[in-house]
């Protein structure tokens, strides 16, 4: 065997380590975006999450103008913390659409109360189908429907205040 | 004091559950009264990558939407559909990641042909060392 050649393993090696500490300290991102951005939202009908707020269709959503489709919880941390942001939005005209992930009446009233409401509708997707069906795996999640229905943009995670410009962008060429 | 203390706040911490307080949905740890279905439907399952603990199956995973995958899969096997055709509408919505069988895409190719080329190489070193020691 050539002299150079019997490094090769050692180098081989040197290779796998480097590369498995350089994912060890810059991990990946493990969000897992929808396909659905550019597709026509998928036919649904959600019964009321609470009495009192109507539930959500698709057809609410292609009514010429741009919706923001937001999946929250209850039981979802996070969720309490954005809905400042969402007040915030609706505060600038926003027309915000909720989707209530595995709740109950009771509990989603709650949180309502607690934290603001600041929905036209409140769908309740107990099996988390709509959720599927649009291609979301978590909540908090927003999506950005424009006036005919189409997905335009998928925000995963709570939205930043800093982010409400962006937002409003978005919202802005879905028109 | 201080330790005894410590000690009473690690037995009562309580990790935060990010789950709901519903119960799994009705088909998610239920098998279907069709023998023939269900089967389908677990070969699907096991095929089909969870979207909350990503190196698991939905048929593994103890996650309320696996659960709530489980349950969309066995509704719509029990309601006819096939299983390429629910695994082609969950890469609609997710991509391919979802589905833990390779394809044949242009992306996925290194995985064909990097086993191929493994054995191809070792083949032709074991050759050459038996060709070496004949010599000899």
């Amino acid at each position: 065997m050539s002299k150079p050649l019997r490094f090769l393993p050692l180098a081989l090696l040197a290779l796998l380590v480097a590369g498995l500490v350089w994912r060890l300290a810059t991990p990946g991102n493990s969000n897992v975006s929808s396909k659905m951005d550019g597709q026509p939202v998928p036919v649904f009908n959600l019964a009321a999450a609470v009495p009192g707020i109507p539930g959500l269709a698709s057809s609410d959503l292609a009514g010429g103008q741009p919706h923001l489709v937001n999946f929250f919880a209850s039981w979802c941390v996070p969720c309490a913390t954005e809905a400042g942001v969402l007040a915030q939005l609706k505060g600038r005209g926003v027309a915000i659409d909720g989707i209530a992930i595995r709740d109950r009446p009771d509990d989603v009233a709650r949180f309502l109360a607690r934290y603001g409401d600041p929905y036209e509708r409140i769908g309740s997707d107990t099996r988390s189908q709509v959720q599927i069906a649009l291609g979301s795996s978590g909540v908090p999640e927003s999506f950005v429907v424009d006036g005919r229905g189409i997905i335009r943009y998928q925000h995963i995670g709570p939205i930043d205040a800093d982010e409400v410009p962006m937002i409003l962008a978005r919202l802005g060429q879905a028109k | 004091m201080r330790r005894a203390i410590l000690l009473v706040a690690l037995l009562v911490a309580v990790p935060a559950f990010a789950d709901s307080n519903m119960p799994p949905a009705y088909w998610a740890d239920r098998q279907l009264p069709d023998a023939r279905q269900e089967v389908q439907a677990e070969a699907l399952m096991d095929q089909i990558r969870c979207l909350v603990c990503q190196g698991q199956s939905i048929a593994d995973s103890d996650a309320e939407l696996a659960g709530d995958m489980r349950d969309l899969v066995r509704r719509r096997i029990a309601a006819g559909e096939s299983p390429g055709s629910i695994r082609a509408w969950l890469i609609a919505r997710y991509g391919s990641w979802i589905s833990y069988r390779p394809t044949s895409e242009p992306s996925a190719l290194p995985l064909w042909l990097v086993p191929l080329a493994l054995l191809l190489a070792g083949g032709t070193l074991l050759l050459r060392r038996v060709a070496v020691r004949r010599r000899k």
